[in-house]
């Protein structure tokens, strides 16, 4: 009795909860509705299927329960009734499978004027690749990526050379245009997928895959990693702007083809020497760092990642409210003229002698260790140099009073969340890793230990 | 074809001498039974605890401290595979397969007992051999159950190293042990069933695992072997599943391998795998749901042939995990058709399981609360099966928690309440006590309504797209604050039902003591099982002469029957066979009788 009951009202819960519920799918921005079409009939087929039949079987736990003298009916086979409900079932499958492989049709027949991007997923971040003025796409090999070159474009491909190479994880696309994405993974499996665009497809290492969508929507939205890519797989995160075609074109012209990237001038380190004197007072004359006045030691850090704090400070990305310390740097990197003097200027302290800087914390040096090969040693290598792979700044022979306040300002919400900032994101969910200060210190003092 | 059972050859049986013999290295099919489902529960238990982790980082993930990014990613992998081969294989086949089969066949042990019992111990050792894993350096494998490479062995995973080799090691000594076992168990089917006992006369529990364990032996060996190339490639270098690929910034000495290669492997035996689970869950609840009713189980010639329709269907959908894996996507018209194909019978199986309650006198007792329990939740799962099968669908939902919710509704909470119906339901034949019924309410109640409060809501993170495998959501533009505190709610559910689980081993361990004495057939069983002549059956199970098999299994409330059920090795001459009401799936067999 209660059982049937039971049952009665789960039916019924769930159905309440259905349409009482806000959580339901985001709103598409892209022109798959027949995929949300599909999706419909088959909610409509199947959720008539599990009220009727529950409800049947609440009906017959009600009615057939054991009574006094009642006695069950002996009925071993209904022939007649067991094909009809075979017909019935296979119709109701046909009509959710019919829809269903007629828009799979659409989605496996890119359309012929679909324009062609790249994709491109590693550990664990995004980037994009847009064919040039020729249309076309140079080719390129996961084992011809550098530092230098980190789509790994054949140079001597004369595509190639106008390709647009954008190492950052926001891309822009235009509006009401097909577009077919051409996966390619440097490592392992990701996946490509954007909820609003309701297509996905996974990246494979050693080919390419693709889907394709047209974009029908302004708006900006989030690029999720939906395949298992390790540990940083949950902070894999990119953006898509989806632009009118005239800011498109905008956008598309302020960025490098591959041929700048490649002939860039270096960068003048001396004129990065002369610029320093302003950094030396706080950080000390040759970047070793300066706990009192709070400067943390530059010497040892890489050039890339000294060029894209200064530019975060400079554009306010770093040194927001609570950052105390951070806000001091937003006017000193705001004395850099532009893009070059940041580079020279990193180069310069790129170049400068590192010896490393003084232990002022200590901790569970073991515990510390355990932490720190589980979780950061992903990115910032066992023994703790970093690598621009992974976008991860060294750590070991550093400043550790400095990694304990970034780390607890990661923790606090204070550096990472800013919009701009995709890669320090990925550090506010990898520092919960240490429970609190204390766990912080113990990583810190470990990370003394590696010289 | 006149069918000679080899049962009727007497089989030589070690007979122990010592507690040793008995208790342990004992060649009885029972005691083998017990081992193998004592040793599944405790595992599973392992595994259990894992997901309460994984849910504590979920639901709470501001205070929850436990575990970071690297040991979550190793309970999801551990919960999975622990669950899906380790517990639900291992407790349906090497559990009820073992204790059920010989007796349903009335035989008097399985055909090879020695290897009977090597199967178990190899069994142990594979769960020694993971187990392991949570003790060495950097702790078991992070890779995800499906074990993915090349990400399986590179260094961003947790346990890249040891740990995965253990797993696939692990995995590897698994299949061996299951091979021994499954042999055991087909063979058994087809040979040693008494004298009467045609195939269209076996109870659908033997049906189910019989099928199953064919699946498995058709199965495993895909697994074996992509266990064995990873192995090859993390070990000595092989290119098998590793294409060119870069590692922590520095390339790797592989080229030309395909990761696809392995997820076709994987899946080959990954689907078949999950009706290696839900088969002998099919079964079970059939013989359950018929007892408890007091009526047979409704058109049984049709669940059988649809054991064997599902169990032949299943080895060609398996790409249907695959469609957003890169593979190439016209696989999708043929593996989404084929998928939606299995919803048939699967759907005539559930018909059928209702149609058994209609105008039957349904005696509802703690088994029978889990078996109906089971209906409802595996209607639930099934539904939502048809989503992912139609690939398109499967576009927007693949990999968020709508397929977590899908897949734990139809091969988890379903083939749990079937196992904890057959416990029940076995028990007093297993222990000879009668467990205590209003604690195994009260745990069906907590399981049944809190494992749904856990799983509907997680369909509807699913549609709103959270992905799955998301140590920490962080932020997003289309993801709410309000998924926060579903995936809370999701949590204290959570919590609650692992609580719950006490209350099963609180009284099964109670009333192997303080249990009332079970009558030898306390529910009135028409199958062979509960016919023997001692309860718990002994060794050798059957005195001194072998049963005699005369009818089906589901002569419940046969009209002119002197009570509501004829046990099945009832002669013609006491109980009506030949009236023309009465029904016998194996009419030739029939006929001969006569």
């Amino acid at each position: 009795m209660a059982l049937a009951v039971v049952i009665f009202l789960l039916v019924i819960g769930s159905i309440i909860f259905h349409f009482a519920s806000p959580w339901w799918f985001t709103d598409i921005a892209a022109e798959w509705g027949s995929i949300d079409f599909t999706i419909n009939v088959t909610f409509w087929v199947t959720g008539f299927v599990f009220i009727s039949v529950n409800l049947f079987l609440a009906y017959c736990v009600y009615k057939f329960r054991q009574k006094e003298g009642h006695k069950a009916v002996y009925e071993p086979e209904n022939h007649k009734l067991e094909v009809w409900l075979s017909a019935i079932t296979a119709l109701g499958v046909v009509a959710m499978l019919a829809p269903g492989l007629f828009v799979w049709a659409q989605i496996v027949t890119v359309p012929e004027d679909a324009t062609e991007y790249e994709v491109m997923g590693q550990q664990w971040q995004w980037a994009y690749r847009y064919p040039g003025a020729d249309g076309q796409l140079g080719y390129a090999d996961t084992q011809l990526v550098t530092e230098s070159n980190p789509f790994g474009i054949n140079v001597e491909d004369p595509r190639g050379q106008d390709d647009i190479v954008v190492a950052g994880p926001e891309m822009h696309l235009p509006i009401g245009q097909p577009v077919k994405a051409l996966l390619r993974s440097n490592d392992t499996l990701h996946n490509y997928t954007v909820p609003q665009f309701r297509v996905k497809m996974d990246l494979v290492p050693g080919m390419i895959s693709y889907l394709w969508f047209e974009p029908n929507k302004i708006g900006t939205y989030d690029i999720m990693c939906e395949e298992l890519c390790g540990i940083g797989h949950f902070a894999m995160r990119g953006s898509v702007v989806i632009d009118t075609q005239a800011d498109f074109d905008d956008w598309i012209a302020q960025q490098a083809t591959f041929a700048e990237t490649q002939s860039m001038a270096a960068p003048n380190i001396a004129a990065g020497r002369a610029q320093f004197t302003l950094c030396a007072s706080c950080h000390g004359a040759q970047g070793e760092g300066n706990q009192a006045l709070n400067g943390p030691k530059l010497a040892g850090q890489s050039a890339w990642y000294i060029e894209r704090q200064l530019k975060y400070f400079k554009e306010g990305v770093r040194g927001g409210e609570g950052d105390t310390n951070g806000q001091a740097m937003v006017p000193m990197a705001r004395t850099l003229a532009d893009d070059n003097a940041i580079r020279n200027m990193a180069a310069y302290i790129a170049s400068l002698p590192s010896t490393p800087a003084a232990n002022t914390v200590s901790g569970d040096i073991e515990n510390g260790g355990l932490i720190f090969d589980r979780n950061c040693a992903a990115c910032h290598l066992d023994n703790g140099k970093g690598t621009w792979y992974t976008d991860a700044p060294a750590l070991a022979g550093m400043s550790d009073w400095y990694f304990v306040t970034q780390i607890s300002n990661f923790r606090a919400g204070i550096r990472g969340l800013h919009e701009n900032d995709a890669y320090g994101e990925q550090m506010v969910g990898m520092s919960t890793a240490m429970s609190g200060i204390e766990e912080i210190e113990d990583v810190a003092a470990y990370i003394n230990t590696l010289r | 074809m006149a069918y000679v059972p080899l049962a009727d050859q007497e089989q030589e049986l070690s007979h122990p001498h010592s507690w040793v013999t008995k208790y342990v290295w004992s060649q009885d099919h029972k005691v083998i039974a017990i081992q193998y489902g004592g040793t599944a529960i405790a595992v599973g238990l392992v595994a259990l605890v894992l997901s309460l982790l994984m849910r504590m980082q979920l639901g709470f993930p501001e205070s929850f401290d436990l575990i970071d990014p690297s040991s979550y990613y190793q309970s999801v992998t551990m919960h999975g595979m622990i669950m899906v081969v380790y517990l639900l294989t291992a407790l349906f086949l090497g559990g009820f397969g073992n204790y059920l089969i010989p007796l349903m066949c009335g035989a008097r042990d399985m055909v090879f007992p020695f290897l009977n019992m090597l199967s178990y111990w190899v069994y142990l050792l594979s769960v020694l051999i993971l187990m392991a894993s949570f003790f060495v350096g950097d702790g078991p494998t992070g890779a995800g159950w499906t074990l993915y490479p090349p990400q399986a062995s590179m260094a961003g995973t947790p346990g890249s190293d040891t740990g995965l080799v253990l797993m696939v090691a692990s995995l590897a000594v698994f299949i061996v042990a299951f091979t021994m076992g499954g042999l055991n168990y087909v063979t058994t089917v087809l040979q040693a069933r008494c004298r009467g006992l045609t195939m269209m006369r076996l109870p659908l529990t033997v049906w189910g695992i019989f099928v199953a364990t064919i699946l498995g032996l058709f199965a495993f060996p895909a697994l074996l072997v992509a266990a064995v190339m990873m192995l090859f490639d993390t070990l000595l270098g092989t290119s098998f599943f590793m294409p060119a690929i870069i590692e922590s910034g520095s390339p790797l000495d592989y080229n030309g391998g395909s990761p696809i290669l392995f997820q076709h492997l994987f899946w080959f035996f990954g689907h078949p795998e999950v009706y290696i689970v839900a088969l002998p869950a099919f079964g079970l609840v059939s013989d359950v749901l018929s007892t408890h009713a007091r009526k047979n189980i409704f058109g049984y010639r049709m669940m059988v042939w649809a054991i064997i329709a599902i169990g032949g269907l299943s080895f060609i959908v398996w790409a249907h995990h695959m469609y957003v894996s890169g593979m190439n996507p016209y696989f999708g018209f043929f593996f989404a058709t084929t998928t939606l194909i299995i919803a048939v019978p699967t759907a005539l199986k559930v018909y059928n399981w209702v149609l058994t309650l209609w105008e039957g006198d349904i005696r509802l007792n703690a088994p029978m609360y889990f078996a109906i329990g089971f209906i409802f939740t595996f209607i639930h799962g099934g539904l939502t099966g048809l989503f992912l099968g139609n690939v398109v669908i499967d576009l927007p939902l693949s990999d968020t928690y709508f397929v977590v919710a899908h897949f734990h509704m139809v091969m988890g909470v379903s083939p749990v309440l079937v196992l904890f119906a057959a416990l029940y339901h076995w028990y007093p034949k297993v222990t000879g006590r009668m467990f205590h019924e209003g604690m195994a309410k009260l745990h069906f109640w907590c399981t049944f309504l809190g494992t749904y409060a856990i799983y509907l809501p997680m369909h509807y993170l699913g549609f709103l797209g959270v992905p799955r495998r998301y140590y920490a959501l962080g932020t997003t533009d289309f993801i709410p604050e309000s998924a926060n505190d579903l995936n809370t709610t999701i949590t204290i559910a959570a919590l609650f039902v692992g609580a719950s689980q006490l209350l099963f081993f609180i009284n099964i361990f109670w009333s192997l003591r303080n249990g009332k004495k079970a009558d030898p057939n306390p529910w009135g069983s028409a199958s062979l099982e509960w016919q023997t002549p001692d309860t718990p059956p002994v060794h050798g199970n059957w005195g001194d002469e072998l049963p005699t098999v005369y009818r089906w299994p589901y002569d419940y409330s046969v009209p002119g029957a002197h009570q509501d059920f004829i046990p099945q090795n009832t002669p013609e001459s006491e109980e009506p066979t030949a009236d023309e009401v009465h029904f016998d799936p194996d009419q030739d067999a029939s006929k001969a009788n006569t």
